[in-house]
């Protein structure tokens, strides 16, 4: 039950229940679909990119707690940062959420992003935690924004 | 032989995996619609093949070969026997189910459908039995028709006998439902196709596990099974098709023993069923899956069938009760598959709640997205039983639920 309280956590739950910046945005600059083939999740983020900076965010989407909050806590943790920042936060939010359980993670930058640390122990869950963070990414590379799956 | 009681305990001693323990806690599994489980006996005759036997098939002298070659085909009566197919060449040996409706789309259906012509299939298809069939369609330019479902997710008959008339090609249904548990009206299926002088494909990779199935009383063309979800190995599978059928139709694939001479100018193909049979085939599976079936005979599928039936109506009654439990699959015609969503929390985090209980189902769309369309959910929790099952596992997958809701209250 450990594991299930550790992963759950009332941050977690909570931004399920409330998650924020759910809505579309007419003025993205930026937009990708990403899609779970395993699941079925689907999450669609809008960015409105200003000068590099990421001015507003949003994201609409169907999946599990786990693809539904970390979507929700994404938004609220890349807002205001440039891409470039955005861009390493994702890639500490991913060493957080795929290391190996009980093994040491720079926290500095996470925040409250580190409720959801407790994903490792779940390995199939990660995909659904990382899906709208890929999503984000993939929206600033027109190369990537066309589909983005976690397969 | 149907009043006797099933000694579901004995029946358990034969599956060593369900004596493990997940997380400290013994394993339940709910996830046999997906795959079932092994009983020690086709492990040991997997174990034994390789050990003993290991040999190529049907062309080889040496010893080892003649008794490859008798253990497989040995296997093919088994199996013949088991759907009562009138002749073992009326069984070809396939990887799977999927392979088997890809056979028949590839083979017949090139054959049949054409420019305004079509395939006749129903919304609650695993994805195996549509795409097949799309592919089909853009080839040959034909066009899928798909029988509606009620919300209990039965087939709507008026429908489908609507849909066939001269331009139908084919028809491939499911015999039960992965994701419902429904069990359709085969026999009638068939019986109106034929009026129209159409072949029927009958998709019985979740039936065979359950019912008793008699391909000869159906009068079906063609069924296509898996032996993993009869307790078989996976990688194998059946494909029956009565003989005049598989004989008008081309080969699938060349090569191996689906030949019997060849020239660069020329190549003669051989008998059925090795006619579809390219390469060295699946011989451990096949002969596994002989040893599953010999299983399957010793525990009598009616009896078996009268116990998963009994599981079924308590599981059905105990999650009926649960408050903020939804069953998507009430069919009165049913088996083994309990199919459920609750109330504001996603089939996987149920998922993930019920595995740390060491409850295993499955959760998600069950590669029947078309059909979580048609209830409108994005996926659903599936507890689906075997043989095996226990009415106190029932009682753990409710428990398991409450203590999903507890998570997330």
């Amino acid at each position: 039950m450990s594991d299930l309280v550790e992963l759950y956590q009332e941050l977690v739950l909570d931004h399920n229940n409330r998650p924020r910046n759910k809505r579309t945005m007419e003025d993205a600059s930026n937009t990708a679909d990403g899609y779970n083939p395993l699941c079925g999740d689907q999450v669609s983020v809008f960015l409105k990119v200003t000068d590099g900076v990421i001015a507003d965010v949003a994201f609409q989407g169907v999946g599990c707690a786990i693809s539904q909050s970390s979507a929700s806590m994404m938004t609220q943790n890349v807002k205001g940062k440039s891409v470039e920042e955005a861009g390493a936060l994702f890639e500490v939010f991913h060493s957080m959420v795929t290391r190996e359980p009980g093994e040491d993670f720079d926290s500095g930058s996470l925040g409250e992003l580190e409720a959801l640390a407790g994903v490792c122990a779940f390995p199939n869950r990660i995909k659904c935690a990382s899906l709208a963070w890929h999503t984000m990414a993939a929206s600033l590379d027109p190369k990537k924004a066309e589909q983005v799956t976690t397969e | 032989m149907t009043s006797m009681p099933f000694d579901v305990e004995a029946v358990r001693r034969d599956f060593p995996i369900l004596s493990r323990e997940i997380g400290g806690k013994p394993l339940v599994y709910l996830d046999s619609a997906a795959t079932s489980q092994k009983p020690q006996v086709v492990i040991d005759t997997l174990s034994a093949y390789y050990t003993g036997m290991n040999a190529n098939i049907h062309r080889g002298v040496h010893t080892l070969s003649q008794e490859a070659t008798e253990a497989y085909e040995g296997a093919r009566g088994k199996v013949r026997q088991l759907i009562n197919a009138a002749e073992d060449a009326e069984i070809v040996f396939t990887r799977g189910t999927t392979e088997g409706i890809n056979l028949v789309a590839q083979t017949l259906g090139a054959q049949r459908v054409g420019q305004g012509s079509e395939v006749v299939i129903s919304n609650m298809e695993h994805h195996s039995n549509v795409v097949p069939w799309q592919i089909l369609c853009e080839q040959q330019g034909g066009r899928l028709r798909v029988v509606p479902i009620n919300d209990d997710g039965e087939l709507l008959m008026d429908e489908y006998e609507s849909m066939l008339g001269p331009q139908t090609a084919l028809v491939s249904i499911v015999h039960m439902s992965n994701a419902l548990g429904t069990i359709n009206p085969v026999k009638d299926i068939v019986a109106l196709a034929h009026a129209h002088g159409i072949p029927v494909l009958l998709d019985g990779a979740q039936a065979t596990p359950h019912l008793p199935v008699d391909v000869r009383e159906l009068d079906c063309e063609f069924y296509a099974f898996s032996g993993h979800k009869l307790f078989g190995p996976t990688g194998i599978g059946v494909l029956y098709g009565k003989r005049e059928w598989l004989e008008s139709m081309p080969p699938y694939q060349g090569g191996g023993e689906q030949i019997k001479s060849v020239t660069f100018e020329k190549t003669i193909y051989n008998d059925l069923p090795y006619k579809f049979e390219a390469g060295t085939p699946h011989i451990a599976g096949v002969i596994g899956l002989g040893a599953a079936i010999d299983y399957v005979n010793g525990v009598g599928l009616a009896r078996a069938a009268a116990h998963e039936h009994e599981l079924l109506e308590y599981g059905t009654e105990q999650l009926q009760a649960i408050e903020g439990l939804r069953l998507i699959g009430t069919a009165r015609e049913k088996a083994g598959v309990l199919s459920f969503v609750l109330d504001g929390i996603h089939p996987h985090d149920i998922g993930t709640v019920l595995d740390t209980q060491g409850i295993a189902i499955r959760t998600g769309h069950h590669c029947a997205q078309p059909l979580m369309q048609r209830f409108q959910i994005p996926a659903t929790a599936r507890a689906s039983f075997a043989f095996y099952n226990t009415r106190g596992e029932i009682d753990a997958l409710v428990e398991g639920i409450h203590k999903t809701f507890e998570v997330f209250s």
